[in-house]
């Protein structure tokens, strides 16, 4: 299995660079050397089958997980060098969006969006709070929904509150966790859209972790394929599909079988 | 721990996790004590969880209270009667509530209720990744989380041991004006007659002990619940027994030592 090789190029438009990145839990070896880097702009998804190590990857990136070996540079800080405080800052310039969602179920639609504004922004009068809720509610389409509370909504409306709670600290770089699973078909070209409409009106770079082609081949200019723990092939989805690899092949023919 | 050959426990499964376990949760306890003193406070988040630990109880406290009071003054007439002491009954009643009752049955009540309602929640938080979703926002879930309901426990629970004993005194009141003519005015100096400033301080640190104890129990028990649903039934179930067993031995150590200082 040959590593795809990663050019390092334009490194001012570079928002997120991977290199080297190991990640073992026990005796069972998750990442064995990752290395990946995002354009400023662009959306990546990185595809690969359960297991293969893609949360694990995006939790790195979010600093939710320590890798053994290996750095990732974003927005120009290398995380390991980050102290906590120091770390919070970059994170407020990044959203996650979580496979689950993860919307705080003892607050309501407006407190889920409300709550991550006033922990981290002092002196916001209650107008400034209530129109940043309003703004990012309307960019996924459920400003309707405002007073209900999460669990009197929809998976796909999840979803899309769990983008909009990113939203509200207007970040600069996205991370989607499986942004489509669970999501019957119609659902999923909404949040495809979604997706691409986050990255036009509030020009994100974003990665997006899935293992569901569609949303690979609408959301994203490249994709990478993460075969056992390391990127076996980058590009876009033509060339990637075009390639004599034969776990790729095997994992494409598999999609469009089902 | 690998150059131990093919067995790669120190001693065995059990007592490694067992000695992990003690260690991680005295990582927990510093951490608590850290961040406690830290700024941002959220004295908002505290108030709610006051009003959630402390307000909420206070039914059940009211009731088994009363109960407890009743019940004991009861059961210790006839033992007093034999001696033809039962005018000993309110003092009796008042050293057994306020320095050992009152504490006890408000934290083993309280390690139940909120116990396992701190363990349950956090730990449906932590599997469902809103614990992540709070860290990735750049909100301190331990200081949040945590810290509010430790402190929580912590100012609630001795608040409440005194209501109990209050209640516990009313209830043993009631029996005593059942049996004798007695004013709620001469029981309560009698019941108060033989407590010094040290029953009623080793009352409050008691309460607080095991208030503080509660809340880092649950939170930790529930800040790192894993395998799902059935990990977080799990996580609240040891929170509770580890609460229960920890408050009791802390009733040992605390006796001795006040008795100590009683004494000296």
């Amino acid at each position: 299995m040959e590593k795809e090789k990663i050019q390092f190029a334009n490194t001012e438009d570079v928002v997120i660079k991977i290199e080297g990145l190991y990640k073992s839990f026990g005796e069972l070896e998750v990442l064995k050397g990752v290395d990946l880097m995002l354009q400023k702009g662009e959306n990546l998804a990185v595809l690969g089958r359960s297991g293969s190590g893609k949360s694990v990857l995006i939790k790195i990136l979010a600093g939710l997980l320590k890798p053994d070996k290996g750095n990732v540079t974003m927005l120009g800080k290398q995380l390991n060098q980050l102290k906590p405080k120091q770390l919070d800052e970059l994170r407020l310039r990044m959203g996650f969006s979580f496979q689950s969602s993860a919307l705080y179920d003892g607050m309501s639609v407006y407190d889920n969006l409300s709550f991550p504004l006033t922990m981290n922004v002092k002196h916001l009068s209650k107008k400034q709070v209530n129109d940043a809720v309003e703004e990012a509610l309307d960019a996924v389409g459920l400003i309707d929904k405002i007073e209900s509370d999460p669990e009197e909504l929809s998976g796909g409306q999840r979803k899309r509150l769990g983008i909009a709670r990113t939203l509200i600290m207007k970040p600069e770089i996205m991370l989607y966790d499986e942004p489509t699973a669970g999501l019957d078909p119609v659902t999923c070209a909404e949040i495809n859209a979604l997706i691409v409409e986050v990255q036009q009106q509030y020009k994100t770079s974003s990665i997006i972790i899935t293992h569901d082609l569609t949303c690979a081949k609408n959301t994203c200019e490249r994709i990478a394929m993460l075969i056992d723990g390391a990127f076996l092939k980058i590009g876009t989805f033509d060339e990637v599909f075009a390639t004599d690899e034969e776990q790729i092949k095997k994992f494409f023919s598999y999609n469009f079988t089902l | 721990m690998n150059n131990l050959g093919t067995n790669k426990y120190l001693f065995s499964k059990g007592i490694d996790s067992y000695f992990e376990g003690v260690y991680n949760g005295y990582q927990f306890t510093l951490r608590f004590f850290k961040e406690a003193f830290r700024s941002p406070f959220h004295f908002r988040e505290i108030i709610n969880q006051c009003f959630e630990i402390g307000l909420k109880s206070l039914s059940l406290i009211t009731l088994t209270g009363f109960i407890i009071g009743v019940v004991f003054t009861k059961q210790s007439r006839p033992s007093l009667e034999s001696f033809g002491a039962v005018s000993w009954l309110p003092s009796l009643m008042g050293i057994a509530i306020i320095r050992a009752l009152g504490p006890l049955v408000t934290s083993l009540i309280c390690a139940g209720k909120v116990g396992s309602s701190i363990s349950a929640e956090l730990g449906s938080m932590k599997v469902t990744e809103q614990i992540d979703a709070m860290e990735v926002s750049a909100i301190n879930p331990f200081k949040y989380l945590v810290v509010s309901r430790v402190v929580a426990t912590s100012i609630s629970i001795p608040i409440l041991s005194f209501y109990c004993s209050f209640i516990g005194l009313i209830g043993s009141y009631y029996n005593v004006s059942s049996e004798e003519a007695t004013s709620l005015q001469v029981f309560y100096h009698n019941a108060f007659s033989n407590i010094s400033f040290l029953d009623i301080f080793s009352s409050f640190t008691k309460a607080l002990v095991y208030g503080f104890t509660i809340g880092i129990v649950s939170s930790y028990k529930g800040f790192f619940a894993t395998h799902g649903t059935r990990g977080v039934g799990k996580a609240t179930n040891q929170a509770v027994i580890l609460s229960i067993f920890l408050i009791f031995l802390e009733e040992l150590i605390i006796v001795q030592i006040v008795n100590w200082i009683r004494y000296f």
